[in-house]
């Protein structure tokens, strides 16, 4: 499903370049639920970013459910993250003045999905993540655990082959933790693919594979679960 | 698109100050410019309306007293105007299309003339006028009976043409005049008709006109006249017809050329000409100061644009992290922007035009007659331009922005707060 060869990230220019990835190797196969731990500063982020076609990479190759990722024009990348990836971040990232069924319905609307047809899938996929009855509510109505269940809702309302999630438990307390790793477990059960990006050890041991970066590298695979695991590389 | 519209209302509701803010800006400069154009507008009008409605090109000449001895003869001389100057003019000067005289009952410059109908009287300047007469003064408006025609002045007829403000003073409110007998010096005259002069602030509506034959069997004269009025051929130089009158009727007096108080010629054409120039520059002020104010609500609009963008620099982030294309996000902003800038701007026209509509209609309900200012007006098409600019600039104005916003990677843009 995602496929690293010797990917490189230099952050600024000349003197005062910064180099954050310095060559990841990584494949990530169909099914997988995978963390990726690192301290601050490991680039963890950063490998998100471009995992997300958020962020360019400058040197490598990165081949994403069979479409090799070069150099994308702003659209193309656009469009590749609307069919390709869901994204949830530990700041949520709901536009405030929607509903939570609208924030949910706003991936399709890139689609060109009508509005009635959109509005059905945000309900489906709140009523999975069981918001089904906070569709109306405003995102200051919602506790956090509630809008990053939305998110996810979000996240999975365009049947995306890849979900990152940057910190998803990052500002929520350990009862709304639970939940939300739970919904997130519920996802993986049904077979997507989900990335985690996280600094919590409890987080990463819910997850099949924990890849730990460590100065732009990565260290040697920790297999937490015997499933799909595979190291490239 | 009916999504895209209601994306639109949604931020646009969600920014209430920001969008009402931006749209009184445009709502502001169309308004202004409107008001301003149609204030210029109103001053014209009113200043050619007071000015006169004397042909723009017709002459004037009058006779004074010699300032200069010429040819053995004294200063202070009286020059006389006669019928026969006119005649000479008519055969001499190529290029007069009509040309007619005035002659005052009594003194020229005041209106001293007892003129009585049944009980009421009053003094006003009365005229005898020849054939043409009408033929100069072609834009006096007749708004009841007739003008003086050639059989009035072949038969001497005691007829009188009287302006509307002698017709108020001699008659009641109601009463037509037409047809009614008037006393002017003890003779009685037929009213067959009322004109109206704007001339001097429409003083020039204070006179009656009788026809020169009848004027010179009854108040005498014989063949002197007061005051000679010529209008040129169409396309001929008036200023030319002008000089040559002058110097033929210097010829005829004896009057050194160089003498500018013996006869003395008016062209309305050098009137017409600064008071062009005075409107001219008039006018290049109000668009001055009007494309200002326009200018004010362009950077309002860019400015705000800019704001914009930056406040939602995040949101811009997660909708592109969601799948929206540059151009989408490009496309979103600026059609935000012409939406509100043409809203804004149209109803600026609307409520401008509907001001300068309501002005003009109080003064003419209240029956003000404003000799500087008068209807008020714009040019519809003028101002839509000028909307259209403003949108156009606007839109333009958010480009800039807006490209940079969709630009920027969006985890950049989710990191700004």
């Amino acid at each position: 499903m995602i496929r690293l060869h010797n990917i490189h990230k230099y952050y600024g220019s000349g003197e005062q370049s910064l180099h954050v990835l310095k060559g990841i190797d990584l494949h990530i196969a169909e099914g997988e639920l995978v963390s990726i731990m690192g301290s601050s500063g490991s680039g963890k982020s950063t490998l998100l970013n471009i995992l997300g076609l958020l962020d360019s990479h400058d040197v490598g190759d990165y081949t994403l459910a069979g479409t090799p990722i070069v150099r994308l024009r702003e659209k193309h990348a656009a469009r590749l993250r609307n069919q390709f990836i869901g994204f949830v971040f530990q700041s949520f990232n709901l536009l405030p003045f929607k509903n939570a069924m609208e924030n949910v319905a706003l991936p399709l609307y890139y689609q060109g999905v009508g509005r009635r047809a959109r509005n059905e899938a945000a309900k489906a996929y709140l009523d999975m993540v069981g918001l089904a009855d906070r569709a109306t509510h405003m995102p200051n109505e919602l506790s956090g655990g509630q809008k990053q269940r939305v998110a996810i809702a979000r996240a999975l309302v365009t049947q995306p082959k890849v979900i990152l999630a940057d910190e998803p438990t990052g500002a929520l307390d350990s009862t709304t933790t639970e939940e939300v790793m739970e919904i997130i477990k519920e996802v993986h059960g049904k077979g997507n693919t989900i990335v985690i990006v996280t600094h919590e050890h409890d987080i990463a041991a819910q997850t099949q594979r924990c890849i730990t970066l460590k100065d732009g590298l990565i260290v040697p695979d920790t297999v937490l679960s015997s499933e799909t695991a595979q190291v490239v590389g | 698109m009916i999504d895209g519209f209601q994306e639109i209302l949604y931020t646009l509701k969600q920014n209430k100050l920001r969008t009402g803010l931006t749209a009184f800006g445009v709502f502001w400069g169309i308004f202004m410019l409107v008001l301003l154009l149609g204030a210029g507008q109103g001053l014209q009008n009113g200043m050619t309306g007071s000015f006169s409605n004397d042909m723009s090109d017709s002459i004037w000449i009058s006779a004074g007293r010699t300032a200069l001895p010429y040819q053995g003869l004294p200063t202070n001389r009286r020059i006389q105007l006669t019928e026969s100057d006119m005649r000479a003019i008519r055969e001499q000067i190529p290029g007069v299309r009509f040309i007619s005289s005035e002659n005052a009952v009594g003194s020229f410059r005041q209106s001293d003339t007892l003129v009585t109908y049944q009980r009421r009287s009053g003094s006003f300047g009365v005229f005898g006028v020849a054939d043409e007469y009408f033929d100069i003064k072609a834009n006096v408006g007749f708004p009841g009976g007739r003008k003086l025609n050639p059989l009035d002045a072949h038969q001497s007829r005691k007829v009188v043409a009287i302006g509307t403000l002698v017709e108020q003073a001699l008659f009641a409110p109601g009463v037509s005049a037409i047809g009614e007998a008037i006393t002017i010096n003890g003779v009685q005259f037929t009213v067959v008709g009322i004109f109206y002069d704007s001339g001097r602030e429409g003083r020039m509506s204070e006179r009656i006109y009788l026809p020169q034959s009848a004027y010179a069997a009854i108040f005498g004269g014989g063949e002197r006249v007061s005051v000679v009025g010529v209008r040129p051929e169409l396309g001929v130089d008036g200023f030319e017809v002008e000089r040559r009158i002058r110097e033929l009727l210097q010829r005829r007096h004896q009057v050194s050329p160089n003498d500018r108080r013996a006869i003395r010629t008016h062209n309305m054409a050098l009137q017409a000409e600064r008071f062009n120039a005075i409107f001219t520059g008039i006018n290049a002020f109000l668009w001055f100061v009007g494309l200002g104010t326009l200018a004010a609500g362009i950077v309002g609009v860019s400015n705000i644009m800019i704001i914009t963008v930056k406040e939602r620099t995040r949101e811009i982030g997660v909708r592109k992290a969601l799948g929206a294309t540059p151009s989408s996000i490009v496309g979103t902003l600026m059609l935000e922007s012409i939406l509100v800038t043409s809203i804004a701007g149209y109803t600026g026209l609307v409520l401008g035009v509907a001001l300068l509509e309501g002005v003009s209609f109080s003064l003419e309900a209240l029956n003000i007659q404003l000799s500087y200012f008068q209807q008020p007006e714009v040019d519809f098409q003028l101002a839509l331009t000028a909307l259209g600019l403003l949108v156009g600039v606007g839109a333009l104005a958010g480009l800039v922005p807006a490209v940079q916003a969709a630009r920027i990677m969006p985890v950049e843009a989710m990191r700004a707060d």
